[in-house]
C-alpha cells in the first residue's frame, strides 16, 4: 500500500466526478440544472458502495444518490451487466425523490479485464417535465404527476431502448429536451468512465476496490473520529410548518452514542393528501446535510463518510411517504429539515448552529392564464424565477439576507425574467426589519411586486412555507418575520393568498410576496452598538416606535 | 532618424517590469513596484533600461503600459467614495447579487461586501421596459435631491445605473448631464456607456468597480503622462486592457475597469504570439508564480476570450467569491497554486497544498524570513530542482536545513511512510502537481475542449520546475520555455494588437431575424469602436462580430462568430455548430435567441519578430547537484540557460538554471533551444523521431544544421 498514490487516486476520483458533474451541467438543458446546479454525480464500486460524489448545488441528492446504485444492482446483478449497457429510472424511492429526478448508472469495464466491470458511474438531473399535472404540490397521488419509469435498461449493449423513448416522447411535454437530457446523463458518465480508465492506465491498477476500501474505511474513521467529539446523549427538536392546508409539526430525536449518529422522525406528522410528501431517501439527504453543516464538513461524501449517519421515520409519517403518495414538491419540507437537525445539535454543542431561517425557497411558477387572453394580445408564458428569504443568524455572524439555504440554487435577474415574460418587476428589494433582532440578527427577506406588463391576467403555483408559522431564533434571539403572499387589486384593496396551490392574478392585480426573514441569536440587548447603528444608517431596521 | 523603440511597462504587486525593445536588441529590468507613487517605479525602470540600452528618451517610440493598480484598488478597498443611482424598488440589486452561497457546506461564508454601502444607493422614479420604452418618466427633481446627498457625503465618484438601461439609456444620460450641471467634479460612469448588456446585477456591479476605480487611475494616468513629457518621452502611450489589446489612455481613463488583469493577459498574448511563431495550432499557456497558477488554452494561435470576470476571488480562489465584472477578458482559470503554496496534513491523513500561500513576506521556510510552515519552494529545494546558492541570481540564498526541518515537522510527522523529508518533498510536489492538472482538465472540459497533444507554455518562476510532470499528466507533447519568461507580460505587450470591444443588448429571436436590426446595432457598434481605435491605430483594421444566442429558455448563451452578412439561416447554422462543438448536440427544431451582441476593431497583432537575444556566450560551470526522484539522488547535468546557443539541445536528466527559475529536464526528456531562444522540452523518443541531437557537453558543436524544427500542428480531435 502505497499512502501517496492512493491519495492521489482519490484527489484524481474527486476530480473525475467533478468533470463528469461539469459535463452534465454544461449538456442539460433544463435551467434548474444548468443555473442551479440541481444535479449529482459519483462513482462507485462495483457492490454499489460510493466512492466520490461531485459537489453540487444541491444536498437533496446527497443519500438518495448513494443509495440508489444498490437498488440497481439489486434489479440487474453486477455479473448480468454488459458493455454498453446503461441503466435509467425516475422512480421516487430508487432515485432522488420525485419523478422530475431521472438517475442513471453505467458499468465502466476496462479494455483488459472486460467480463466484469470496474465500476459504476451514477448521474441524476431534473428533466423539466414529465407529464402529469406538472412540477407542483397540487398532485393526490403520483399517478397525477407524470410519467413514471421504473429501473430499466436505457441501453442494452450500446443500443438505445426505443420502446422506452417512445414512451418517453409520448408521455411529457418537451419530448425533445426530455432526450436530449436522457443522452446527456449517459454521456457524462461515459466522459467519467473514459477519465477513470485513463487513471487507472497511469496509476498502474488493474482495479479500483482496494484503492476504494481504503477511501471508504478512512472516511469512516474520519468521520467516527468527528462524531466521537460530540457529547453523547439524546437530543430532541420539533418544528412545525405551514404544511399544504395544514400545519406539520417535524418532530426529531438525533442520538449520539460514541462514533455514530442516529435521527429518529418518529412523532412527526402524517402523510399530506398533496405533494408535499418526502420519500425517506430525501429525508436521509438533508437530514444528514443537517448534520454536516456542523460536523465533518470537510470530509467527502462516500460510503464511508455518510454510514456514520443513519436516519429513520415511522411508515405512513410525511418524512416516510410510501407508494403511492403525491411527491412532486417534496422539496418544500424536504428543505426544511436541517434546521430541525440543527436545533438537536444545537443542545449537544451549543453555540455552534445557525438560528432557522427561511429555508424553503420561493420558486412561484407563473403562467399566462389559458384562455383569459382574450382582450390582451400578448403571448403565452411560463417562468419559474426564485425568491429567497433570509438564512438564521449565524453562530457569530448575523445571517445572509436573501439567500438561498440549504439549497444551493441561484435566481434569475428581472430583466432576464422580464424578457421572458410579460410581466414588469415592479420592485424587489430587502425588506427592512425582517431579520429576527439579536446578539446577530437574522438575514432580512425581500419585497417583490409583479403585475402583467398589460394589465391581463395571470397564474401562480405557489410552493411557499414559513408564512404561518416564523423562523425561529436560538439563545434568546427573537424569530424571523414570516412570510406573506398576497394581491393588491386595482381598487387598492389587499387580498391574502394561502402560501400553497394555484390562484389567479386578477387582470389590473399586483401580486406581492414578501419572503420571510432569518431568526437572530442571542439577547438584542447584547448586539454591538456600531451594528445596530450601521443597520439602521442602512435602513435595514427602522427605529421602533 | 526617427525613433524606432516600444517601451513595454508592467506594474504588477510586487514588481514593475519594463521593457525595451529597439533596434533589434531587447533591454530588460525589474524594479520593485512603488505602491504609494506607482509613476516612481516606472520612471526608476524607464531610467535604468535605457541606460543599459544606450538609448536617450528620444528613442522611444511609444509606451504600451499594463497595470495592476485597477486590481489592487478593488482587493484593498483603497478607491473612492462611491455611490450608485439607481431604479426606484430596485435599491438593494448590487447586494443581493445572486441569492446564493458559493461554498455548499460552509455554513459561516461571508459574501464580498458590495462596493457601494445601502445608505449610498440612491433611487430615483423612473423605469424602461426590455423593449427600452418609458413606463415611467425620469423624475427630475428627485435626481436633483440626489445631488444633494451627493454633496452632503462628498461622495466622489457615482455610477448611474437604471434597469433595462442597455436597452435605453436615456434616463442615464438625462442624470449624467443634470448631476454633471449641479456638481461639475464628479466622477460619473453610466452602466450603459460601461456594461451595455442585459442582467442587472452584473452590469451594476461592473458600473459601480468602474466608478470606484476611477478617480484614482485618472489621477495616476495624468501624473504619468506629465512625468513622462517632463522626461522628454513624448510619444503615443498605449494601455494594455484584460482583453489582451492596447487600448488609448483617454478610454482607459474613461473605463478602466478594462484595465484588471492586464498583466496576465500580457502572459497569454506573449504564448499566443509563441504558438503563431512556431505554428503551434494548440496550446495552453501556465504560468505558476509565488501564490497562484493561471491557465488558458489557445487556439489556432489566439487566446480563448470571454466577458465576464471576478475580481478578488476572496475564499480560496472559489468562483462566485469575487465581484464579477463584466468587460473583454482572455479565458484563464486560476488556483491556489504557487511557490509559496503551504503543505499541510488534514485529518484524513492526505496532503492538502494551497490555496494558502506564505507569500514573499514571510515567505517559504528556506527565504529563512520567518516563514515556518513548507511550501512548494520548499519541496522543490530539497528535490534538488533549484539553485540554493544562486536562487534570485545569488541575492536570496536558500536555507535547505529550514526547508527540510519544515517538512518533516508537517508532513513527515504526520505520515510515517514520508518521514525522509525528500520522501515528503516528492509527495508535496506530486499533489500540487495533480492540483494543476485537476484545474486545467475542468477548465478545457467546461470549454468542451481537449488538453491531449496541445503544447504547454510555461511562465511564472515556479512553472518550468514543474512542467515536465505536467506533460505526462495531460498528456501533452512538448514544452516551450520563452526567453525572458520572467517579464513574460511586459514581452507580451509589445506584440499585443490595438483592439475595442464593445457590446450591447438587442433581444432578437432567430425565426423574427431582422436584418435591419443587425444593421443597426452593429454600425452603432463599429462607430463607438472606432471613435476608440481610430484614434490611436493607423492602417488596416480587423473586425469581428459575435452574437450571444441560446434556445429560447435556456439560462446561458454561448458566443457565435458571425461573418460580416448573416441571415437567419447562415446565424442558425453558426449557432448550431459552436453550441455541437460545446455541448457535443443540437437540440433539432427549437428556436433559439440573441441577447446581446459584440463586435471588436483591431489593428492585426504585431507579429514582427522580437529582437533575437544572444546566446550561447556565457560559459559558467556549475555545480553538478542531483535531483532527486523521491529519496533517490538522479544524477543530472546543471547548465546555465545562457550558455546554451540557438540549435543545442541537451537530454535529461538535467537542470538549465536561470536567474528567477530552472528548467527541470526529467529522464527520458530532452530539450532543445528554438530559433527565437525559447526551450522546447519533448519526450526523448518523439524528439529523436524529429532529429534533435543528444546531450552534448561542448555547447557550439551540437548546433544544428538543418534548419529549427518547427513543432507539428495537430487537427483538432472531433469530439463525439
Amino acid at each position: 500500500m502505497n499512502p501517496i498514490r492512493d491519495q492521489l487516486v482519490w484527489n484524481r476520483l474527486l476530480a473525475i466526478v467533478e468533470e463528469q458533474a461539469q459535463t452534465l451541467m454544461r449538456t442539460a438543458f433544463s435551467t434548474v440544472v444548468r443555473e442551479a446546479g440541481d444535479l449529482s454525480a459519483g462513482v462507485f464500486n462495483t457492490r454499489g458502495a460510493m466512492l466520490a460524489q461531485a459537489v453540487t448545488g444541491t444536498p437533496g441528492h446527497v443519500n438518495a444518490m448513494a443509495r440508489s446504485v444498490g437498488k440497481f444492482l439489486a434489479r440487474h446483478p453486477v455479473e448480468t451487466l454488459q458493455p454498453g449497457d446503461v441503466l435509467v429510472t425516475n422512480n421516487p424511492w430508487d432515485g432522488t425523490g420525485h419523478l422530475n429526478d431521472f438517475t442513471v448508472v453505467t458499468p465502466i469495464f476496462s479494455p483488459q479485464e472486460g467480463v466484469r466491470p470496474v465500476a459504476l458511474f451514477a448521474a441524476t438531473s431534473h428533466i423539466a417535465d414529465v407529464g402529469g399535472l406538472g412540477f407542483g404540490p397540487d398532485g393526490r397521488e403520483i399517478y397525477e404527476e407524470g410519467l413514471h419509469v421504473p429501473i430499466m435498461p436505457l441501453f442494452e449493449r450500446g443500443e438505445i431502448n426505443a420502446t422506452l423513448m417512445r414512451l418517453i416522447a409520448a408521455n411529457v411535454r418537451d419530448p425533445m429536451v426530455a432526450e436530449g437530457d436522457l443522452y446527456s446523463l449517459a454521456a457524462c458518465n461515459r466522459t467519467g468512465g473514459e477519465q477513470l480508465l485513463k487513471a487507472m492506465a497511469e496509476f498502474e491498477l488493474g482495479e479500483i476496490d482496494s484503492v476504494g476500501q481504503r477511501i471508504i474505511e478512512t472516511s469512516r474513521q474520519a468521520m467516527a473520529a468527528q462524531i466521537s467529539d460530540v457529547p453523547d446523549g439524546r437530543f430532541r427538536h420539533a418544528m412545525t410548518v405551514d404544511g399544504y392546508d395544514s400545519p406539520i409539526t417535524v418532530v426529531c430525536c438525533l442520538t449520539v452514542d460514541g462514533d455514530a449518529i442516529d435521527i429518529d422522525f418518529d412523532g412527526t406528522s402524517q402523510i399530506s393528501p398533496h405533494g408535499i410528501n418526502v420519500p425517506l431517501n430525501y429525508t436521509e439527504a438533508y437530514a444528514s446535510f443537517g448534520v454536516r453543516c456542523v460536523v465533518g464538513n470537510d470530509i467527502p461524501n462516500n460510503a464511508g463518510s455518510l454510514a456514520a449517519i443513519t436516519v429513520r421515520a415511522p411508515a405512513g409519517c410525511i418524512l416516510n411517504a410510501e407508494f403511492p403518495a403525491a411527491v412532486s414538491a417534496r422539496h418544500a419540507l424536504g428543505q426544511m429539515l436541517p434546521d430541525v437537525i440543527l436545533g438537536c445539535l444545537e443542545q449537544a454543542l451549543p453555540g455552534s448552529a445557525p438560528a432557522e431561517g427561511a429555508s424553503c425557497i420561493w420558486n412561484p411558477v407563473l403562467r399566462s392564464a389559458s384562455g383569459a387572453q382574450g382582450n390582451f394580445s400578448s403571448r403565452a408564458f411560463v417562468i419559474n424565477p426564485i425568491f429567497n428569504g433570509g438564512t438564521g443568524a449565524r453562530p457569530a455572524q448575523d445571517g445572509l439576507s436573501t439567500t438561498a439555504f440549504p439549497s444551493g440554487v441561484r435566481t434569475t435577474p428581472t430583466e432576464v425574467n422580464e424578457v421572458s415574460a410579460p410581466l414588469i418587476i415592479r420592485r424587489r428589494e430587502y425588506l427592512p426589519d425582517t431579520g429576527g433582532s439579536g446578539e446577530y440578527r437574522g438575514g432580512l427577506g425581500q419585497v417583490v411586486e409583479i403585475e402583467h406588463a398589460e394589465g391581463a391576467p395571470f397564474v401562480i403555483s405557489k410552493m411557499f412555507d414559513r408564512i404561518e408559522h416564523a423562523a425561529q431564533g436560538r439563545r434568546g434571539g427573537e424569530a424571523g418575520k414570516p412570510g406573506r403572499v398576497f394581491l393588491r387589486l386595482a381598487d387598492g384593496t389587499e387580498h391574502s393568498l394561502r402560501g400553497k396551490g394555484r390562484d389567479t392574478v386578477p387582470a389590473g392585480a399586483i401580486l406581492v410576496m414578501e419572503t420571510p426573514g432569518g431568526g437572530g441569536i442571542g439577547d438584542a440587548h447584547d448586539r454591538d452598538p456600531a451594528s445596530v447603528r450601521a443597520d439602521m444608517d442602512a435602513g435595514l431596521t427602522t427605529p421602533s416606535e | 532618424m526617427s525613433a524606432s523603440g516600444r517601451l513595454a511597462v508592467d506594474i504588477g504587486g510586487t514588481f514593475t517590469d519594463v521593457v525595451l525593445d529597439l533596434r533589434g536588441t531587447r533591454t530588460t529590468t525589474k524594479v520593485l513596484t512603488t505602491s504609494d507613487a506607482p509613476a516612481d517605479g516606472v520612471l526608476m525602470g524607464l531610467e535604468r533600461v535605457l541606460a543599459l540600452a544606450g538609448a536617450t528618451p528620444a528613442d522611444v517610440a511609444v509606451v504600451l503600459h499594463g497595470t495592476t493598480l485597477a486590481t489592487n484598488a478593488l482587493i484593498e478597498r483603497r478607491g473612492a467614495k462611491t455611490a450608485l443611482v439607481t431604479t426606484e424598488g430596485h435599491r438593494d440589486v448590487l447586494e443581493m447579487a445572486f441569492e446564493n452561497r458559493f461554498e455548499q457546506y460552509d455554513i459561516n461564508i461571508g459574501r464580498p461586501a458590495p462596493l457601494v454601502p445601502r445608505h449610498l444607493r440612491l433611487t430615483v422614479p423612473e423605469r424602461m421596459n426590455a423593449a427600452g420604452e418609458t413606463l415611467v418618466p425620469l423624475d427630475v427633481d428627485a435626481v436633483r435631491d440626489v445631488a444633494r446627498v451627493l454633496a452632503r457625503e462628498e461622495v466622489e465618484s457615482v455610477a448611474v445605473g437604471f434597469l433595462h438601461g442597455y436597452a435605453n439609456p436615456e434616463h442615464e444620460l438625462r442624470t449624467r448631464d443634470e448631476l454633471t450641471r449641479t456638481l461639475p467634479g464628479l466622477s460619473i460612469t453610466l452602466a450603459s456607456g460601461v456594461c451595455p448588456e442585459i442582467r442587472e446585477f452584473e452590469r451594476f456591479s461592473t458600473a459601480c468597480a468602474n466608478a470606484y476605480v476611477r478617480p484614482l487611475m485618472s489621477r495616476y494616468l495624468k501624473d504619468l503622462e506629465d512625468r513622462l513629457a517632463a522626461l522628454g518621452v513624448n510619444c503615443p502611450f498605449l494601455m494594455m486592457t484584460s482583453g489582451g489589446g492596447l487600448t488609448s489612455v483617454a478610454s482607459a481613463r474613461e473605463y478602466p475597469i478594462r484595465l484588471v488583469e492586464s498583466g496576465p493577459a500580457g502572459g497569454a498574448i506573449l504564448a499566443a504570439h509563441m504558438a503563431r511563431e512556431l505554428g503551434v495550432h494548440r496550446a495552453v499557456s501556465f504560468d505558476m508564480g509565488g501564490t497562484t497558477a493561471k491557465i488558458c488554452l489557445i487556439d489556432d494561435g489566439e487566446p480563448l476570450l470571454s466577458r465576464s470576470f471576478e475580481v478578488d476571488r476572496s475564499y480560496r480562489f472559489k468562483r462566485g467569491s469575487g465581484l464579477p465584472v463584466r468587460i473583454p477578458v482572455i479565458e484563464m482559470v486560476e488556483i491556489g497554486a504557487g511557490g509559496g503554496s503551504i503543505a499541510s496534513v488534514d485529518g484524513l491523513g492526505r496532503i492538502q497544498v494551497g490555496p494558502e500561500s506564505a507569500g514573499s513576506m514571510p515567505g517559504p521556510a528556506s527565504y529563512g524570513r520567518g516563514g515556518e510552515h513548507p511550501t512548494v519552494t520548499d519541496a522543490d529545494l530539497l528535490l534538488g530542482r533549484l539553485d540554493a546558492e544562486g536562487f534570485a541570481g545569488g541575492r536570496l540564498p536558500l536555507d535547505e536545513g529550514a526547508a527540510r526541518k519544515a517538512l518533516a515537522d508537517d508532513v513527515g510527522r504526520r505520515i510515517p511512510e514520508l518521514a525522509d523529508p525528500r520522501q515528503s518533498a516528492h509527495a508535496v510536489s506530486e499533489v500540487v502537481d495533480e492540483n494543476m492538472a485537476a484545474a486545467a482538465r475542468a477548465h478545457a472540459s467546461e470549454w468542451g475542449k481537449d488538453l491531449t497533444g496541445r503544447t504547454l507554455i510555461v511562465m511564472g518562476g515556479a512553472a518550468p520546475l514543474h512542467a515536465a510532470r505536467l506533460m505526462q499528466k495531460l498528456d501533452i507533447d512538448a514544452v516551450l520555455v520563452p526567453r525572458d519568461a520572467g517579464v513574460g507580460s511586459a514581452v507580451g505587450f509589445l506584440v499585443a494588437p490595438i483592439s475595442y470591444e464593445v457590446v450591447r443588448s438587442r433581444y432578437m429571436r432567430l425565426s423574427e431575424f431582422r436584418s435591419g436590426l443587425v444593421d443597426e446595432v452593429m454600425a452603432d457598434m463599429r462607430a463607438e469602436a472606432l471613435g476608440v481605435v481610430g484614434e490611436v491605430a493607423t492602417g488596416e483594421l480587423r473586425e469581428r462580430r459575435r452574437a450571444y444566442m441560446r434556445y429560447v429558455g435556456q439560462g446561458y448563451e454561448i458566443a457565435v462568430a458571425l461573418a460580416a452578412n448573416v441571415d437567419g439561416e447562415s446565424m442558425r447554422e453558426a449557432f448550431e455548430a459552436g453550441y455541437r462543438e460545446l455541448y457535443g448536440r443540437i437540440i433539432p427544431g427549437l428556436d433559439a435567441e440573441v441577447l446581446s451582441w459584440t463586435l471588436t476593431l483591431e489593428t492585426p497583432p504585431h507579429d514582427a519578430a522580437l529582437a533575437a537575444p544572444e546566446l550561447g556566450r556565457v560559459q559558467k560551470a556549475l555545480s553538478a547537484a542531483p535531483l532527486f526522484d523521491g529519496a533517490r539522488a538522479v544524477p543530472a547535468v546543471r547548465r546555465e540557460r545562457d550558455s546554451l546557443a540557438v540549435g543545442a539541445s541537451l537530454s535529461g536528466p538535467a537542470a538549465i538554471v536561470e536567474e528567477q527559475t530552472t528548467v527541470v529536464v526529467p529522464e527520458g526528456f530532452v530539450v532543445s533551444v528554438t530559433e527565437h531562444g525559447h526551450l522546447l522540452m519533448r519526450r526523448q523518443a518523439a524528439a529523436g523521431a524529429a532529429g534533435a541531437a543528444t546531450e552534448d557537453r561542448s555547447g557550439a558543436a551540437s548546433r544544428l544544421r538543418s534548419p529549427p524544427a518547427r513543432l507539428q500542428p495537430r487537427a483538432e480531435t472531433a469530439r463525439p
